[in-house]
């Protein structure tokens, strides 16, 4: 046993240095880590397929700069030392010019200081505010944050005069930073949280928590913030007790896999998300029509599965790095970034990125679709 | 030649050489980065296998000690403004006092119970750090700024490797002590047979609470210099599949043998990035492996090979007295 992991071991660091050493000029390594299996697999595993599906179909178009791109991807599950670790191995080892990735927040924010250090550009895919607030320099993001998703929502209720409302959150850092945000911006919009409820990410009955906010009086909406099953779960209880109040979800849950977990009570739910989800409902006119349509096409033809949002972060992520070593003419770290920081007028799936210094996410209000559930589908409410 | 083979002087300075030899052979901060990691994790499989093999008493709950001494340096130091060192003893301090505690009424359990009492309280330390985020930061967990010392910062890999590796021998050198001190004896006669061993006059109850108290610490001193290290801790570096992780280490490398415990540790800690290329099987790979070792080698890596080594050695010449050697 020992003999053969010695070998195992020879094996893979000779495997190492051929493959260092084959680094030629010809090839841009794009460095990504994932959470590919694990709880956050639903957002990890389309972003693979999409980074994946797009880089070979731009090195079959002739590649970036006359090179060709090359993926080097880790899974790292939720774990926050695992995404340390594979960053480390992505700057040190496999000497990446980019790095696209980061699915969670907390896997994220293990890289930054690390990223920081090396100076090397770093699109996350995940959703917190903290990522880029307060703006680090080599770090930028795609995925509209948490405080976006809760503004949306208060504007749509603040159009319905509904000034009271109930919040009931998971416990997991995606719900608890949800929570913490609208908190923070309901008074903006005149509205008061008269009730604040939480559950734990393994929780199968959330009929306790949405009693307490049913006996409350003067509740005129609930929001729920989480994801995964948790919001499904809520959905479903929240009919089973005849609550008529409006819910509304995050974007945390804009997926199919939500309307088929939650079934017939998803019906009247409304929650912000991305164009992505309503491509073919979106206006001709509208400027993300033709990307989202673009990209909805390849990904279902490509996978054979629904289309969701978290692949087209991946996208976005993507292509705004391609288009910065374009735009830089090389893939030297500091005109990346520079050119990342510059990116003005793209059209992403998640919407128009126009990124300054000041500006590491470039997305506005507008990137946001309210959206109501009919029927199983999504429909446009603005 | 005898004072060679004694894992006390031999095994040490072997381990003291192969300490030094290895940054010759890593090419980039990467390998430091996980010749560290494997040095901590080495650390905490030496503490409990203190307890594990040689006081026959399970802990499925160690890994939150481990998170509870990074806690402890990460509140003091970044929220409380403490110098990290005086965190670091003071979370020492008060796992052991913890572990002192909780010791007694859990040590009484055997078996199945006692491995249920140390499962649940890594789950509640788990629990508390992960709820109480005004405190640690929820979910996902907290920074932690840089380690110093009289204003000398520790940063950069090698720096690292040179304090790990050097606690890495010291722990080594511990546990090989109290092994061979008459609390040692004490602990070996307890798993042996613990009525046995009361009735040759030995305070069973008050040795297993020494062990407890002694594997606790090592794994909060390590959980605190490992959130300096990373920068951070999370609640996974105090959850269950940690706990999980470090009691693998200590059966792979093979139970009540110290250097088991470091050789179990390394092949842990290295095997997930070796096996990183097999993509989605690399779990199943990595089942496999420890499976397949556990089937062959039901007493771990060292303990087989040592034995596999002393026979052919004794066939070709018989030394006297040789086999009192337990590695």
């Amino acid at each position: 046993m020992r003999g053969k992991h010695v070998r195992a071991w020879l094996a893979a660091s000779a495997v190492a240095m051929a493959s260092s050493g084959a680094i030629a000029a010809d090839t841009i390594k794009i460095g990504s880590f994932l959470s590919v299996t694990g709880p956050a697999s639903f957002l990890g595993d389309p972003e693979l397929k999409t980074l994946q599906m797009y880089i070979d179909q731009i090195n079959a178009e002739g590649g970036v700069l006359g090179k060709q791109l090359a993926l080097v991807h880790y899974d790292v599950g939720v774990d926050a030392d695992n995404a340390r670790t594979s960053t480390k191995r992505l700057l040190e080892d496999d000497q990446v010019d980019v790095i696209v990735g980061g699915s969670t927040t907390g896997t994220t924010m293990a890289a930054v200081p690390l990223v920081e250090r090396a100076g090397v550009p770093f699109i996350s895919l995940a959703g917190a505010v903290v990522i880029i607030e307060p703006v680090k320099k080599w770090v930028f993001k795609t995925p509209h944050t948490d405080r976006m998703a809760a503004q949306k929502i208060f504007e749509d209720m603040k159009a319905r005069d509904i000034t009271k409302v109930a919040l009931i959150s998971g416990t997991g850092g995606f719900g608890k930073s949800g929570r913490a945000q609208s908190t923070a911006v309901a008074g903006d919009y005149g509205i008061e949280i008269v009730a604040d409820e939480t559950y734990g990410p393994k929780d199968t009955d959330m009929t306790p928590q949405l009693t307490k906010i049913k006996n409350t009086d003067g509740v005129q909406a609930v929001l729920n913030f989480g994801f995964g099953q948790g919001p499904a779960i809520v959905t479903k209880n929240y009919k089973q007790l005849g609550m008529t109040a409006p819910l509304y979800q995050s974007h945390g849950v804009a997926s199919k896999k939500y309307i088929e977990l939650a079934g017939d009570a998803a019906n009247g739910v409304r929650l912000p998300g991305s164009a992505l989800l309503v491509a073919d409902k979106l206006a001709d006119d509208d400027p993300q029509k033709p990307v989202v349509i673009g990209y909805q096409t390849m990904y279902e033809k490509a996978t054979g599965t629904d289309v969701s949002t978290f692949g087209g972060h991946a996208y976005d992520g993507l292509m705004i790095a391609v288009e910065a070593m374009k735009t830089a003419g090389s893939t030297d770290k500091e005109a990346v970034r520079a050119a990342i920081e510059n990116t003005q007028g793209f059209v992403g799936t998640g919407g128009v990125v126009n990124m300054s210094a000041e500006d590491h996410l470039g997305l506005d209000l507008t990137a946001f679709r309210m959206l109501e559930i009919q029927d199983g589908d999504w429909v446009l409410v603005d | 030649m005898g004072w060679m083979r004694a894992p006390r002087t031999g095994g040490l300075m072997l381990l003291a050489l192969i300490v030094a030899a290895i940054p010759w052979f890593l090419p980039n901060n990467f390998y430091f980065e996980m010749a560290i990691l494997v040095g901590i994790n080495a650390i905490v499989a030496v503490g409990l296998n203190l307890l594990i093999g040689y006081a026959g008493q399970i802990s499925l709950g160690h890994a939150g000690f481990f998170g509870l001494g990074g806690y402890c340096s990460g509140i003091l130091v970044a929220t409380y403004g403490w110098p990290p060192a005086l965190a670091l003893l003071l979370g020492a301090v008060g796992v052991a006092a913890l572990a002192f505690i909780i010791a007694r009424p859990i040590l009484r359990l055997k078996g199945h119970y006692l491995a249920m009492a140390t499962l649940g309280l890594g789950i509640i330390i788990s629990i508390v750090v992960s709820t109480e985020d005004w405190l640690t930061g929820g979910p996902d967990g907290m920074y932690v700024p840089p380690f110093t010392l009289f204003g000398w910062e520790l940063y950069g890999e090698a720096v690292w490797y040179w304090v790990i590796g050097g606690l890495l021998l010291l722990a080594v050198w511990l546990a090989l002590n109290i092994i061979d001190s008459p609390v040692g004896r004490a602990l070996r006669a307890l798993h042996g047979s613990e009525v046995a061993a009361q009735a040759a006059g030995v305070d069973t109850t008050r040795a297993k609470v020494r062990v407890f108290v002694v594997s606790a610490v090592f794994a909060a001193v390590m959980g605190s210099l490992h959130a300096h290290y990373a920068g951070f801790v999370t609640p996974t570096s105090s959850g269950f599949f940690h706990s999980i992780e470090l009691v693998t280490m200590v059966v792979l490398g093979g139970m009540a043998s110290t250097f088991g415990a470091v050789v179990g540790a390394a092949i842990l800690t290295v095997l997930p990035q070796l096996l990183s290329g097999f993509e989605d099987y690399e779990m199943v790979v990595f089942g496999l492996i420890l499976m397949l070792t556990m089937i062959f080698m039901p007493q771990g890596l060292v303990p087989t090979l040592a034995r596999v080594c002393k026979r052919r050695d004794q066939r070709a010449s018989p030394i006297p007295g040789v086999d009192e050697v337990d590695p």
